[in-house]
Parts: C-alpha cells; sequence; structure tokens
C-alpha cells in the first residue's frame, strides 16, 4: 500500500559526492538520454552510482512499509465485524505482505541482499512510513487506514509507476491493480459507519481527526523544504514532488469525506480559485521526530517485527534442509 | 511507557527490548526462483515475477500464493534464477536490423502489384 512522498536520507550522503563524480560522463549523458526518451532502465544496464543509491533506498523503504503497515491491520483481523470484513482484511494483509515480498526482490536487482535490508529495518537504520508508527485504536481507524492512506498510496504509486527502473514499475503494475480492491474495501467500510448510528459517526469522526495529521505528513516535507528533488525528477526515480502529491490527493478524497457530512480537523483547509488546495502546515517537527524513533508506536513495531524474524527462524531452517531433488525438464 | 497496545503479539509475549540485536544471516531467505504463470490451457506461461525459496517444490507453493490468488491461472512454472541464460542487455543491438529484413516478413512480398500490372498488359494487348 503505502510508498510515501518522503524516502528517508542519512545526514551523511554528501560521503557519496566523491563516487559520484566517478561517474563516466558519457555514460551519463546516454543514460540521461534514454530515460528522456521514456525508455526503461533494466537491473544489467550502466546506471549512476547515485541512481542506484537513491533507488535501493525508496524500493527497499516502500518494502518495509509494507511489511510493517500489515501489522497495525493485522490486529483487527480477528475483531473485524463480521465475516466479510474478515475476510477482507485478511485479502489485504496477506496482499501487503506480498507486495513486500515483490519489492524486496525489486530491490535485490539493485545489489542489496534481502537478509541485509532486513537487518537494516530491525537495526532501525532503514525506515518505513511514519504512519505505521501510530495506533490503530478502533475499527473505524482501520477504515480510515484502508480508504484513506491507501488512496494516498495509491496517488504515489500510479505515479512511481511511471518511473524509469524497469523492476520497481513492473512490481508496482501488479502492486496498484490489487491497492484497488483495498481502496474499495476500505471506502465501503468507511461510507457504513459515516452512513451508520450516531455512535458509529462519532466514531469515525474521532479516527479522521486523529490520523488527518500523519495522513498531510504522508506526502513527506513542503517542496520549498526538499533539497535533492530535481536529480530525482530528472531520473525518472521521483515523479512528482510532495506538494504536488498532496494536493491531488485532497483534490480527490477531501469532497469524499465532506460528502458524508464528516469534518477535518483543519480550518485552513479549502480549495482556491486556481484549483490548489491550502491548508494549515502540519508538524513538521513532529514528523521527523516519529521518523527518528519517537512515535507512539516505533518500539512496539520492531519488537513484534523482531519476534516475528527470530520465531520464524526455525521454520526457514527446517525448510532449507530438505534436498533438491532432480526434476524432468518442462518442456 | 504504559502499553495499551492491541496488538496481542505485545500484550501477552514477552517480545525483546527494540534495541536488542537480531540479526538475519545470508542465505537466511533462501534463493530466487522466477515465476512464470499460465493463464489458461494452451496459452504461453508468462513471466510475472519471483520468489525466494529453499526448493523448487517450495517455490512453487510460494509462487501460487503470490502470483495465483487472483485472476485466472491454471498453472505455473518455477525456475532458479541462476539458471536463466540471457544476452547482456548492452547488447541490444545486435536485434536492430531485424526489422529490415523484409524477405522475413508476408509484407515484403507485393504479389497484387505484378498481378495487376500482368492484367493491365493483357488488356493493352486485347
Amino acid at each position: 500500500m503505502y510508498g510515501g512522498g518522503y524516502i528517508f536520507d542519512e545526514p551523511n550522503r554528501r560521503q557519496l559526492k566523491d563516487e559520484q563524480q566517478h561517474d563516466d560522463p558519457e555514460k551519463l549523458l546516454e543514460f540521461e538520454a534514454r530515460i528522456t526518451s521514456g525508455a526503461k532502465i533494466e537491473p544489467g544496464d550502466w546506471m549512476p552510482v547515485e541512481y542506484r543509491r537513491q533507488l535501493t533506498r525508496l524500493i527497499e523503504q516502500h518494502a518495509h512499509s509494507e511489511v510493517m503497515g500489515a501489522l497495525p491491520e493485522g490486529t483487527w483481523i480477528t475483531r473485524a465485524p463480521g465475516f466479510k470484513r474478515k475476510l477482507a482484511l485478511i485479502a489485504k494483509v496477506q496482499d501487503e505482505v506480498g507486495h513486500g515480498q515483490l519489492l524486496y526482490n525489486a530491490a535485490e536487482t539493485l545489489g542489496k541482499r534481502r537478509e541485509t535490508m532486513i537487518n537494516d529495518l530491525l537495526s532501525g537504520k532503514s525506515k518505513y512510513s511514519n504512519v505505521f508508527n501510530y495506533p490503530a485504536e478502533t475499527w473505524a481507524d482501520v477504515t480510515v487506514i484502508g480508504f484513506l492512506i491507501d488512496a494516498a498510496a495509491i496517488v504515489n504509486q500510479v505515479a512511481n509507476a511511471k518511473g524509469s527502473y524497469g523492476p520497481y514499475c513492473r512490481a508496482l503494475e501488479r502492486i496498484c491493480y490489487e491497492e484497488s480492491f483495498h481502496l474499495k474495501q476500505g471506502h465501503d467500510a468507511f461510507i457504513e459507519l459515516a452512513t451508520g448510528t450516531k455512535m458509529q459517526r462519532d466514531m469515525v469522526q474521532d479516527a479522521l481527526n486523529r490520523w488527518w495529521q500523519p495522513i498531510m505528513h504522508f506526502f513527506g516535507p513542503p517542496d520549498k523544504n526538499s533539497v535533492h528533488s530535481e536529480k530525482l525528477m530528472q531520473w525518472k526515480v521521483k515523479m512528482a514532488s510532495n506538494d504536488d502529491m498532496r494536493n491531488q490527493f485532497l483534490d480527490a478524497y477531501v469532497p469524499k469525506i465532506w460528502e458524508l457530512g464528516m469534518t477535518l480537523p483543519d480550518a485552513n483547509l479549502q480549495k482556491n480559485s486556481e484549483g490548489r488546495w491550502g491548508y494549515s502546515d502540519p508538524d513538521w517537527d513532529l514528523f521527523f521526530k516519529v521518523i527518528n524513533g519517537d512515535g507512539p508506536c516505533n518500539s512496539e513495531r520492531i519488537k513484534v517485527r523482531k519476534w516475528a524474524e527470530e520465531s520464524g527462524r526455525w521454520v526457514r531452517q527446517a525448510l532449507m534442509n530438505s534436498a533438491n531433488a532432480k526434476v524432468l525438464p518442462v518442456a | 511507557m504504559e502499553n495499551n497496545s492491541l496488538d496481542p503479539r505485545v500484550n501477552r509475549l514477552h517480545l525483546s527490548d527494540a534495541a536488542s540485536l537480531v540479526i538475519v544471516n545470508d542465505g537466511e531467505n533462501w534463493n530466487v526462483y522466477e515465476v512464470f504463470h499460465q493463464e489458461k490451457r494452451g496459452a504461453h506461461h508468462e513471466h510475472v515475477g519471483c520468489v525466494h525459496a529453499p526448493s523448487p517444490q517450495l517455490a512453487l507453493v510460494f509462487a501460487k500464493e503470490q502470483f495465483g490468488r487472483r485472476k485466472k491461472c491454471v498453472n505455473i512454472w518455477v525456475v532458479r534464477s541462476v539458471d536463466i541464460l540471457a544476452f547482456e542487455v548492452e547488447d541490444e543491438d545486435m536485434f536492430a536490423n531485424n526489422l529490415d529484413k523484409t524477405y522475413r516478413d508476408a509484407s515484403g512480398f507485393k504479389v497484387m502489384e505484378k498481378i495487376n500490372k500482368y492484367k493491365a498488359q493483357q488488356r493493352e494487348e486485347k
């Protein structure tokens, strides 16, 4: 579901500048011309050091987000109201973990081993989308996640699917297809509460109030603070600016919330005459605080992920020993 | 901090500290297999992605979960990624003159032109 607009970068990234300068200028020109012409880059192709590094980070963090995003939702499977909602939630959680697999594969084509990526997640070195460091307190939270966070992720992923790196685009194509089901089931569950009893409406309103800020954070800091966007956009690693994606999201989904008589906790939220949405700046200090480990659920999420890794190890090792029997050619 | 988590794994298990070290060893996530699925009997198998698996048999099981859980699928192949032999992407130019080989194409042979020319000639002779 869940690639956000923000790609965490380590503060010491300048150390790579020297290496970057070693890119063969002739090959770099050829590479950039290929991207401009709309052709895809494939794993065996020459690529600038910085392109490989940025893409690895982007795809890896996207993969981690899929897997970590399944944790708050997975918890709700047993509590989901009714059999159909449970089935849909199980299917969604399975999809998200599957998306993680697809994305780890795409990231691996750039040379980083899957085990290293998991180790970096567990040690806190690589990040995942900030929204999953918040708790899903009620069933209404699950509907808000399924509706609005998946919708936000789709805005981002549809854009990225037109990017320059072949394996990432192919993974996203499949992901976007499955996400459309996530969004629809989320919207359906959201509408059921929003058109229900007063208690149900209050519950969904409360969830909206609590999730609005993390949702505004989702696409990352405003463009005026973005440092390295220009090159990434030229290389089609990043396909749209954070503010543009946020605007696109607001344009499509705020009316869908308002039409149900729900409100959003921002008095300045409105569309201006040029078609751009105005809003109060969310607390960006909080955003960075949560990224750096100080959100309400950071520690809990990593603990659970570590537990899964440790508890699953004996299964992985037991399977490892099976002898690979010789098989006949298939065709 | 008080733990209000709804997650039973957090509430009921004694989870190790988030700061403790868990290391996944190289190779622990097994090998990579390429997956090809067939949408209907008689169609080609098409490459759809990869899975990590410890053996071909389990690669098939995982591939079914990953690529066969929606839409029509009647069969799946898996093959170890290391066993795939491919041309270097850089050598793309060796296919460049394919489009010049009109003698390999039906469109490279203009029979109607010749027939019409012959018929026109016949009419003139009469």
